[in-house]
């Protein structure tokens, strides 16, 4: 229990080492859903509209990888980046760009299966006005990515929580490295390991707070938007 | 420099549509000349969306073809078209007829386009509210002004007033006037025979996916050719 | 359209720009370590000293014994700090490292409940209370992780003429296949007996019921070695930096600080970088 109090005298005192671990949990998933959502957003709307062979397959793949296991993506991705490896040259394996690499493979199949699952359904909606509009396949894409948008937020956060929570794969790439590459899961794991644990409950309240933040930060981007946009 | 093609007249030369075992169009053969407007009437399922949605370019017939001005394909630039049901897009009102002036292959932009669009269908001081939260009179006027937008030739409308109030219907059906007054053809599909009779020039009947017959509206109104027509203009359930 | 377009830029020069100052060529070097090394505490402690002096930033990753040779083995550590002396042997003798460097040892405890079912606290024999406990199929917990402790555990029971794997098993003997804290956490839990390095001991918050019931015995000494990955396998191995960091691990200064660091007024490492045959 003094344990769980001191953790959060760190948090109130702005003990530097405990918001440079939050700093980085936030810059590593941050910048791995926005990375996956680059990509995940147009493949989505592009699986939604066109029909090509193979494109049922794909679907269900896409829609099984939503739960990939973190330590596998972790693992497959080590190997990738290892000096040993075909991408070793690159020498960014326990740094936190890996980690945001991992993290981005990890939460792009939800955001591509969510994305998909969303533009089919507006261009439901949309099919006859769009297409009586002459809007040609690019366009379209962006119309639909665009009217989406609110929806789309929701997948952000979705993909957010996933990479957020995660310890496997940012264990295995990052090496949790002090000062580095440590994050708050991968922390949280570490304090565990010693058997800090209310020391380790304390930092997974910071951490839940911290998603909690996120969220509500969103939610009023979103309301803000629905009221100004409809 | 020369005059573009022009998409009239219409021509279905034998056209069907059918949906696996069921005929929705059964060998059209119509013409749809430049002038009047040109209105469809018939009983519901009678085929009348789907004879727009062929003569728009949406669908293809099954057998037979359609020629635009003796084309058998063309983009379909010079073709609008306005929905039962209108979808706007998530944005204001001004940004959604932005949005179809933009569609066009040709963008001539013309400054002030958006407010005189806006104007023309009453709509000039709800052009910043978003248009999901027009109310469903406000939302088709928009859709017109959109149809508007892309300047033309000819502009389908399919039931417009379908799901509309008195003072709505009244509202789109003096735009209608409008438009159709500036040279733009009309072809308009409606259940409503008051409607039909304010608007047409010519009247095309459909029962069953048949074209049971194409009159001038004077004589389709007072002496119809069919028995259909006339039990249908007697308010008669023709089957 | 304007705020769409920003929202690209943002997002691609967050995405790829922010990273690359994480990634610059400063003085650093990786260094593989052990759990339980870096669970002790040690490193929070020399390392600072050794920057202050050569401004390196060492960065520790740290894994079980195994992952942490095999990281050196693939080139993706400079140099590896690890306490299993044949092993570490092999990887010289392998070519995957220069030359093995005897730095400084702790000991093992025998940790157990203070109830004590199978009567060995006390004891300065470390193979008798292995045979105690056996003989009552008391709860033992494995780390089973091929670390430097589990082949210390195993290389016991071996001195103890007990197979754990074959002959002499059973459900009392528990393999959990992680690291020395989850291993303590579950002799915790169970009321069962763990073989921990003191150090990990000393740190270790979870005690519960737990206590030391056997230590002192010089079959627990448990000694490390630090290597440099072979610049001629891995080309981009920081040979100058790493071997700084070894260098100064075994003068003079280094081992003075390693003595240095206590918990309770206790040493945990004694240096012996100068001692023979270590």
């Amino acid at each position: 229990m003094t344990e769980g109090v001191s953790a959060l005298e760190l948090v109130l005192g702005g003990d530097s080492k405990l918001y440079s671990i939050v700093w980085l949990s936030l810059y590593v998933s941050l910048s791995a859903v926005a990375l996956a959502a680059l990509i995940g957003f147009p493949l989505g709307a592009l699986i939604a509209l066109i029909r090509f062979p193979g494109r049922s397959l794909l679907v269900v793949v896409l829609n099984a990888f939503m739960g990939l296991p973190p330590v596998v993506v972790g693992l497959v991705v080590f190997l990738l980046l290892s000096r040993s490896g075909p991408l070793g040259s690159l020498g960014i394996l326990f740094t936190p760009r890996a980690m945001i690499i991992a993290q981005a493979l990890l939460v792009l199949p939800i955001i591509a299966a969510l994305a998909r699952q969303t533009i089919e359904d507006l261009w439901d909606e949309y099919r006859d006005e769009l297409t009586a509009m002459r809007i040609g396949p690019a366009g379209r894409i962006a119309t639909l990515l665009w009217d989406a948008r609110f929806s789309l937020v929701t997948i952000f956060l979705a993909g957010f929580g996933r990479a957020a929570a995660e310890v496997g794969a940012v264990m295995i790439v990052g090496g949790n490295i002090d000062g580095f590459t440590r994050t708050m899961t991968t922390a949280i794991a570490l304090e565990t390991s010693k058997g800090d644990l209310p020391f380790a409950m304390g930092l997974g309240v910071v951490l839940i707070t911290l998603v909690i933040l996120v969220n509500a930060f969103a939610w009023g981007v979103r309301r803000y938007g629905e009221l100004r946009a409809g | 420099m020369h005059a573009p093609l022009s998409d009239l007249p219409i021509s279905f030369d034998t056209a069907s549509v059918r949906a696996g075992a069921v005929t929705i169009l059964d060998r059209i053969s119509l013409a749809i000349a430049p002038g009047a407007p040109t209105l469809l009437v018939g009983p519901n399922g009678s085929g009348k969306s789907t004879l727009i949605r062929l003569g728009m370019g949406l669908i293809e017939a099954t057998s037979g073809r359609v020629l635009w001005g003796g084309r058998t394909r063309d983009n379909g630039e010079r073709r609008a078209m306005v929905f039962q049901r209108p979808v706007m897009l998530r944005r204001t009102a001004a940004a959604n007829v932005a949005y179809a002036l933009s569609s066009r292959s040709t963008h001539t932009q013309r400054p002030g386009r958006v407010e005189e669009l806006l104007n023309a269908v009453g709509l000039a001081n709800l052009a910043q509210r978003p248009a999901r939260r027009l109310s469903g009179g406000e939302q088709q006027r928009l859709a017109l002004a959109r149809a508007l937008a892309r300047d033309p030739e000819v502009l389908f409308l399919d039931e417009p007033t379908a799901s509309l109030d008195p003072a709505s219907t009244k509202a789109v059906e003096d735009i209608v006037r409008a438009t159709a007054a500036a040279g733009v053809k009309i072809v308009m599909a409606t259940h409503d025979l008051g409607q039909a009779k304010r608007l047409a020039g010519d009247v095309v009947f459909l029962v069953r996916g048949r074209l049971a017959e194409h009159s001038p509206a004077d004589r389709f109104f007072i002496s119809p050719a069919t028995t259909e027509a006339a039990a249908f203009l007697r308010g008669d359930l023709v089957i | 359209m304007i705020n769409r377009r920003f929202l690209l830029a943002a997002t691609i020069a967050l995405a790829t720009g922010l990273s690359g100052a994480a990634v610059a060529q400063d003085k650093s070097i990786v260094v593989s370590s052990t759990t339980s090394t870096t669970d002790s505490g040690l490193f929070n402690h020399i390392l600072p000293l050794f920057k202050a002096k050569t401004g390196i930033d060492v960065k520790v990753v740290s894994q079980g014994t195994g992952q942490a040779l095999d990281t050196g083995r693939r080139g993706d550590a400079d140099v590896v700090f690890v306490h299993a002396k044949p092993q570490e042997e092999k990887f010289v003798a392998e070519g995957f490292g220069m030359k093995r460097f005897p730095v400084m040892y702790n000991d093992f405890v025998l940790i157990g409940p203070r109830s004590d079912p199978a009567g060995v606290k006390g004891s300065k024999d470390i193979t008798d209370a292995l045979k105690k406990i056996k003989a009552k199929a008391s709860p033992f917990i494995s780390r089973g992780d091929k670390s430097g402790t589990h082949s210390a555990e195993l290389a016991l029971w071996k001195a103890a003429a007990l197979d754990v794997a074959g002959a002499d098993k059973g459900d009392w003997y528990k393999e959990i296949g992680q690291g020395m804290g989850a291993a303590l956490n579950t002799a915790s839990a169970s009321g069962g007996y763990v073989l921990s390095d003191r150090a990990t001991w000393l740190n270790f918050k979870n005690r519960g019921d737990l206590d030391i019931v056997v230590e002192g015995d010089k079959r627990l000494f448990n000694q490390y070695g630090v290597i440099l990955v072979s610049p001629e396998k891995h080309k981009h191995v920081k040979k100058e930096l790493g071997q700084t960091f070894i260098d100064w691990l075994v003068s003079p200064e280094g081992q003075k600080a390693i003595e240095a660091y206590k918990i309770n007024g206790q040493s945990l490492f004694f240096a012996n970088a100068s001692a023979p045959g270590a």
